[in-house]
């Protein structure tokens, strides 16, 4: 409940701000050199612009619920629900761009999230358990890397040798190719944003989990768990790796909501057709229906991520188990 | 019979400022049944000594050396630097612990069942189910209601003081030959603590165990122990039966935490007793007794006050069994 009226607020909030940008949506409709105020006035009262921007906000949630459609007779534009509207510039109803995009981001970030969790929990345990020997000097390297590299770079220079030099993939058409499709072609466009993406995170985590593995290990229970005569083996993997990877769930879940909002830059250097791609071109030609419709989505995944993380959080600690 | 017997335990952390000797040169006997406090403020090294029989200091930053022998079921150990695998049989099995915080010595994720299982686990080829039986029964030992259904609570279930039994259960599970309890009361009230240290002395009465009682606290070794060792910087000062060192504290450092006691007939105006000055910094012992530039009494010593600061005393039989360590001589304080 308090999640449906936080993203009710927030589609809100975003609605009036864009709403009150000093640019007129209905001009831009018209292309460059248009002079015509009639096609201008005809296209606002198409799209909707006329009216005031509470209706308008009115019609948009509903247009969630019941679909949309502009203008009638052979001009009629039909957007389905769940419309998000339309953009003139694309010529498309936004639903179905997004739906395009989608998939793409959901690819990239959930590989990403799998490597990245999988080269810094186990980096991050490693360097705590070996704490102050090759290891653990190993990874402080790696995380200074991986922290101070902007993924732009990372995924350049990745380019440039994987692609470019050694040949070892081919070059990324800026489209698409679904799992279903064809998996090893969607796995040859996914591996290097995907490693573009781990590896910075993969730094941020590996310092988070060796830190919080050091931690739990100072804890008293830990001490009553040897003083009981468990081998390390049990003591690491049972009882410190569960009370410190607890708040990895939180972290992961964030990152994560974060990612699927559009990896911009990452999606930019591969030209992946994802969402961070989509908002871009749609910042760059002031599209504002995409705009708005990306912005609450990115919104709307933080929101669904964080009630997912709490209920995975019931699972893990007892403490917040609502009797 | 002895259980226990320390021989010359050094225990030492070499730091960046230098070598900081936390335990120099202890000796002393558990015998089984008995309960030993062993007396002390923070840094006197109480807890490093029995940290280091449990051999749960970090290994790679303590130095130990001397002996602790233990005569165990399976005869006799020497628990000083055993490998870490003979040390996981000996701790739970041999030795168990109870510790100062109930509250957070509990693993807050798993159910106390799971725990005190896990604790009978470690040490026996049974079933899971045969521990659980034994579980219940020591959580009814230690007077816990509904035990069956407790199992399936999570600690923070629990009152301190119910924790402080769970811990005590879990530590019981495989009938230890030694209990050492660390503050087991410190965390807790007045009256969870002499509930807690009645239950002590009914479990140890009925399971012939020995323990090893750590505090700071005099009050509470009043009815808990039969010997105390009082330790100052790292070493043994005193050493006596318990109606003993309340009858007659032979060393200043004993009687001064003696008159450091809160008691109900005191004057309203009255001040409580404090020990003047700071216990020493371990990094830079001085080479007299430790306590001397804090003890009034040591004007009373033949040479004077220069005798106490430059040579340190030995741990003398002064009574029959009551161990002192002081250049004053005479019989009474």
């Amino acid at each position: 409940m308090i999640a449906l009226a936080i993203l009710l607020a927030v589609s809100f909030a975003v609605y009036v701000i864009f709403s009150f940008l000093p640019f007129d949506p209905a001009a831009l409709t018209c292309g460059k050199n248009c002079n015509n105020p009639a096609i201008i006035e005809a296209n606002r009262v198409r799209l909707g612009y006329d009216k005031p921007f509470w209706e308008q906000y009115l019609i948009f949630i509903s247009g969630l619920f019941l679909g949309r459609t502009y203008g009638e007779g052979a001009a009629l534009i039909v957007c389905p629900a769940p419309s998000l509207g339309y953009s003139f510039q694309e010529h498309a109803c936004v639903t179905s761009s997004i739906a395009e995009a989608l998939p793409v981001t959901i690819s990239l970030a959930v590989g990403a999230l799998v490597c990245w969790l999988l080269l810094g929990v186990s980096l991050g345990i490693l360097a705590a358990r070996f704490r102050g020997r090759i290891a653990d000097v190993g990874s402080t390297f790696f995380v200074l890397i991986g922290t101070s590299l902007p993924t732009f770079l990372t995924g350049l220079l990745l380019l440039v040798f994987v692609v470019i030099k050694w040949r070892l993939l081919p070059y990324p058409s800026g489209s698409y190719t679904p799992l279903t499709e064809n998996p090893l072609e969607w796995l040859n466009t996914m591996i290097l944003p995907w490693i573009t993406l781990a590896f910075a995170y993969a730094a941020l985590y590996t310092r988070f989990v060796r830190n919080a593995v050091l931690e739990t290990l100072s804890e008293d229970f830990i001490r009553t768990a040897r003083g009981k005569g468990l081998s390390e083996k049990v003591i690491l993997r049972k009882h410190t790796l569960r009370a410190a990877l607890a708040p990895l769930v939180t972290m992961a879940g964030l990152d994560f909501a974060g990612l699927l909002g559009g990896a911009i830059l990452t999606e930019a250097v591969f030209n992946l057709p994802g969402l961070g791609r989509l908002s871009l071109g749609a910042v760059r030609d002031f599209d504002l229906p995409i705009i708005v419709a990306t912005t609450i989505l990115a919104a709307a995944i933080v929101v669904l991520m964080n009630l997912i993380v709490d209920i995975i959080y019931a699972f893990i600690d007892p403490r917040v188990r609502v009797r | 019979m002895t259980l226990l017997q320390v021989e010359d335990l050094h225990v030492s952390f070499p730091t960046i400022d230098g070598l900081v000797k936390a335990v120099d040169g202890v000796s002393f006997e558990v015998n089984r049944g008995e309960t030993l406090a062993i007396v002390g403020e923070s840094g006197s090294g109480k807890t490093v000594t029995n940290l280091a029989l449990m051999n749960l200091l970090p290994q790679r930053a303590s130095r130990i050396t001397g002996h602790a022998f233990l005569n165990s079921r399976q005869g006799e150990i020497d628990l000083v630097n055993l490998p870490e695998t003979q040390a996981q049989q000996v701790r739970g099995l041999n030795i168990a612990m109870i510790f100062q915080d109930p509250m957070s010595a509990l693993h807050p994720y798993f159910t106390i069942g799971d725990q005190i299982v896990e604790a009978h686990q470690a040490h026996n080829a049974v079933s899971k189910e045969e521990s659980r039986q034994r579980a219940i029964e020591l959580l009814e030992l230690v007077g816990i209601s509904e035990a069956k259904a407790r199992l399936n609570s999570y600690p923070h279930q629990f009152s301190g003081g119910m924790r402080q039994r769970v811990l005590i259960a879990m530590a019981l599970m495989n009938d230890p030959e030694l209990l050492i309890a660390d503050e087991p009361t410190t965390a807790l009230d007045v009256t969870v603590q002499a509930q807690i240290l009645r239950l002590l002395r009914e479990l140890q009465k009925e399971l012939h165990m020995a323990i090893i009682l750590i505090t700071h606290d005099l009050g509470v070794v009043a009815g808990a122990a039969d010997r105390v060792n009082v330790m100052y910087a790292g070493k043994i000062v005193e050493s006596a039966d318990v109606n003993e060192i309340y009858a007659r504290p032979l060393a200043p450092y004993t009687h001064e935490l003696l008159a450091s006691i809160p008691r109900p007939d005191i004057q309203k105006e009255e001040r409580l007793h404090a020990i003047g000055g700071q216990p020493p910094s371990l990094l830079k012992l001085p080479p007299g007794c430790a306590f001397a530039p804090r003890c009034d009494f040591s004007s009373r010593v033949a040479g004077g006050k220069q005798v106490c600061l430059s040579t340190m005393p030995d741990l003398t039989e002064r009574r029959n069994n009551h161990w002192v360590r002081c250049h004053l001589t005479g019989d009474t304080l």
